[in-house]
């Protein structure tokens, strides 16, 4: 591996969370982006090839060393890590409405899962997964809300094009009418 | 399925009259119950007979706890409603009827959609809880501590302050006063001669100072320790009672 690679692989190292492509040019002003996507592409390469315990992931917009799977048993077992908590099924219903409606206000949730929500919406904001995104123009200027990086790095996603496409889904279903 | 509130089939078990048992978390809205009912029933969603379904969604709010079921019940009234509409003749033929169940299958596919959305997701969670990073957490930065703003009659003035509060010193004279280990040693074996048991109040004979508790007490741990007597508690509560140890007769 070069220099940069190596560089990479520390920072990566380092950082608490996904490094975005954007993040990593503050480590080397003379580096490109492609310069960065190819020394991702080495250490993504390095770790597959060379025998490791863990890899490369792309994950909520950026990109973040993780331990491998076959190994995650034992690691849980031994308690070095702990495991996020599992969300009730009123929560992924209301993330999975706001992760394809978004920015969505609170009456189309409700609307769509006919039952009130407001605690649900309370309780994935202060865990980080949804954020308030603007409000509305519609009468009462409602708020709306929207997912955040930290619901991608939950659910394993680069990004949100990573969900399945509605159309893809065993319910197909037209699109959300935009009338007034 | 695993999501907790998921739509695995009605709670059947328990009441003993073959009536439903369902718990509200069982679930996660009316939309999830009726979607429940349909694929129970192997209904087609195109063309549900409501009459049959009004009836069994109302059997399973009854035993949910009406209170608690604002929105099941308005559901049921939705489903009643959609019922009585079925029930109206229809007009002519040149007029098009417009099915009363249209909006509600149309909401129960949306609904139905967004549980595969939620199952989805949750498939995925699971999938990135197997990968771990690392648990770094680093610490925060340290906050230099703000400067500190004092000035000289301030800092007099609480000087003063201090001053002022300050006692007048009290002197203690340190006396010394032997501890008779000796003495206390002569009498506990005394006692012991007269008697096999000795309460230890007894030995520290009448109204003793507290050179002489603290002298016995030291006589006796010396003396337990050497084996010539042992320190009994007959019962909880009592007196501590002093007794000949193993090593009494040789002495």
């Amino acid at each position: 591996m070069d220099q940069r690679t190596r560089l990479l692989e520390a920072a990566l190292f380092a950082a608490p969370r996904p490094l975005a492509l954007d993040e990593l040019a503050v480590l080397d002003a003379e580096a490109t982006e492609d310069d960065w996507k190819k020394a991702l592409g080495e250490l993504k390469e390095h770790y597959e090839t060379g025998g490791h315990g863990v890899e490369l992931v792309e994950l909520a917009h950026g990109w973040q060393i993780l331990t491998l799977p076959l190994f995650a048993e034992a690691i849980e077992r031994a308690a070095f890590a702990a495991r996020p908590t599992r969300l009730s099924a009123a929560a992924l219903e209301v993330l999975a409405i706001v992760a394809y409606r978004q920015p969505v206000g609170r009456a189309e949730i409700e609307d769509i899962r006919g039952v009130s929500c407001g605690g649900v919406l309370r309780m994935l904001q202060e865990r980080g997964l949804l954020e308030v995104a603007g409000r509305s123009e519609g009468l009462g200027r409602p708020i709306l809300y929207a997912t955040t990086p930290q619901f991608l790095e939950l659910m394993g996603l680069a990004d949100l094009s990573d969900l399945p496409r509605t159309e893809e889904l065993a319910v197909a279903l037209r699109p959300p009418q935009t009338e007034p | 399925m695993t999501t907790a509130g998921g739509a695995t089939g009605l709670g059947g078990a328990g009441g003993g009259d073959g009536g439903f048992v369902v718990t509200l978390e069982r679930y996660s809205g009316p939309l999830d119950l009726l979607l429940a009912l349909i694929r129970r029933e192997e209904i087609d969603i195109w063309d549900i007979p409501i009459a049959r379904i009004a009836d069994q969604f109302l059997q399973v709010i009854h035993a949910l706890g009406l209170d608690e079921a604002a929105e099941y019940l308005e559901m049921a009234a939705r489903l009643l409603r959609i019922k009585a509409q079925m029930l109206l003749p229809r007009r002519g033929d040149e007029e098009p009827w417009e099915d009363p169940r249209h909006e509600l299958v149309r909401r129960l596919l949306e609904y139905q959609q967004i549980r595969e959305i939620a199952d989805w997701l949750t498939a995925a969670a699971r999938r990135r809880a197997e990968r771990y990073q690392r648990g770094y957490l680093p610490a925060l930065p340290e906050q230099p501590p703000p400067p500190l703003v004092l000035d000289l009659s301030e800092l007099l003035e609480a000087v003063e302050r201090v001053l002022t509060m300050m006692p007048d010193p009290v002197i203690f004279r340190v006396m010394p006063r032997p501890l008779d280990v000796e003495g206390a040693t002569r009498r506990i074996m005394e006692r012991l001669g007269e008697r096999e048991s000795v309460g230890w109040r007894e030995l520290l004979g009448e109204r003793p100072t507290i050179t002489d508790v603290l002298s016995t007490l030291l006589s006796l741990l010396e003396l337990a320790r050497r084996g010539l007597l042992v320190i009994v508690q007959r019962k909880a509560f009592t007196p501590p009672e002093v007794a000949r140890g193993p090593a009494y007769q040789a002495a």
